[in-house]
């Protein structure tokens, strides 16, 4: 049966429409599995080969993998919430119940999607925590550690963008207060404050304006950041393990160094 | 085209380029465009007709106030008080960070609700981290005799509208 099975995948795969899409063809040698990761838009961002221990459980807990996959969670989830979600006054709030208590599955897709964002923004921390206690932020890797950094004040963004959605009173005043903030910035706070709602108050304007943020600019910035982060990876080296760095060795060569300058 | 004569050639300044000058041109356009750009953004985002209520209050007359009491306009945000000295109104909204305060007949303050910012009715800190005392609003007399109320006019506080 398994055997049977085996060689049907071994003929789909030798087809020629699968050759087709995925042209790295059927063999198993170190170049064909090179190549299947070369080859595919999305894995070519990764290296084609890692060391064993870079994908050990204990190198990085799994914690930005953990990450993106809440995000791709709440990308689906999202998008499916869209479809019952209107951005206007009076039918924000009664869309918001209609999916709790009316749509099949509704709460479940609405539950999903706030967990998992509640999930993203701890495993956002999380994962930067691991990095800067590890030191995995250092040369050659800051400046995926600054993209990082920028992806934490996306995914802050998000965050409070999609809280004015509900459009209830917790919302409602949650953006009330966290919008006058930025009229604290100096000269042009209060400019700030009048674009990012849309008018003097948190109304129609600044629902329709936190809901396209939310929805369209914030995460096409997100993809955008994502992938330059995960290319960094395979520029900067890999992922970053303890045992990699010849660390011990060039602190003694610079101490003597230091030495002989004296 | 005929090939430049080695004379025209000679003829042209040795500081003069076309290609320098092209570029020029062109990143002088794009800079143009790209300040323009910005410009319409911003004109593009500030709203030029808002659909928010009027800062202009009608306040009805001013004798539906009893004497000593605080009434609250929630839908406007703000107090309006019948005092001894006369009559005032004060901005309910918060100067912490915005939210609406509410007015507590039995302590005789007004509390905000967010963040525990308390004050007197004639607007003046208690405590809480609120850094500033409510605004005094300006407040006058229609032709009509109503109480009227410009909620976007700050007046120095103790100014009392009498009657």
């Amino acid at each position: 049966m398994t055997v049977k099975t085996a060689a049907m995948v071994d003929k789909l795969r030798a087809s020629r429409v699968w050759r087709s899409v995925f042209r790295s063809g059927t063999g198993n040698s170190t170049l064909h599995r090179a190549l299947a990761i070369q080859q595919n838009i999305f894995l070519h961002l990764f290296s084609a080969k890692v060391r064993k221990r870079m994908v050990r459980f204990s190198a990085t807990w799994y914690l930005g993998t953990l990450t993106f996959g809440t995000f791709l969670i709440l990308v689906i989830t999202g998008i499916l919430l869209m479809l019952y979600y209107h951005p206007s006054v009076p039918q924000a709030y009664a869309d918001m119940k209609d999916l709790q208590f009316v749509v099949s599955s509704g709460l479940f897709l609405r539950n999903l999607h706030r967990w998992s964002a509640q999930l993203m923004v701890f495993l956002v921390f999380a994962h930067m925590f691991k990095v800067f206690y590890r030191g995995a932020y250092r040369t050659p890797r800051e400046f995926n550690w600054v993209i990082g950094v920028v992806l934490l004040i996306i995914t802050l963004l998000l965050s409070y963008t999609g809280y004015l959605l509900p459009w209830d009173q917790l919302a409602f005043w949650a953006i009330t207060v966290g919008s006058n903030l930025s009229s604290a910035v100096p000269f042009v706070g209060n400019k700030i404050h009048f674009l990012l709602l849309g008018g003097n108050q948190v109304n129609a304007n600044a629902l329709l304006r936190f809901y396209v943020l939310h929805c369209v600019v914030l995460p096409l910035a997100a993809i955008l950041f994502i992938a330059v982060h995960f290319w960094r990876i395979r520029k900067d080296g890999g992922l970053y393990v303890q045992q990699s760095e010849p660390k011990p060795q060039q602190a003694k060569d610079t101490a003597s160094a230091a030495t002989e300058v004296k | 085209m005929s090939e430049p004569t080695p004379a025209t050639a000679q003829k042209l300044p040795s500081d003069f380029d076309r290609r320098a000058f092209l570029t020029t041109i062109g990143l002088g356009s794009l800079g143009i465009a790209a300040a323009g750009t910005v410009v319409f953004s911003y004109e593009y985002l500030s709203p030029n007709v808002l659909y928010e209520p009027s800062a202009i209050i009608n306040a009805g007359k001013p004798e539906s106030f009893a004497l000593n009491s605080v009434t609250m306009d929630v839908n406007s945000g703000i107090y309006l008080v019948r005092a001894d000295e006369g009559y005032f109104a004060l901005n309910a909204v918060c100067t912490h960070l915005g939210c609406l305060t509410a007015w507590n007949q039995d302590l005789g303050i007004i509390a905000c609700p967010c963040h525990g910012s308390k004050f007197r009715r004639t607007g003046e800190k208690i405590e809480g981290p609120a850094p500033k005392p409510l605004q005094w609003l300006k407040t006058w007399v229609s032709d009509e005799g109503d109480l009227m109320v410009d909620r976007s006019i700050d007046i120095p506080p103790l100014q009392y509208l009498r009657i």
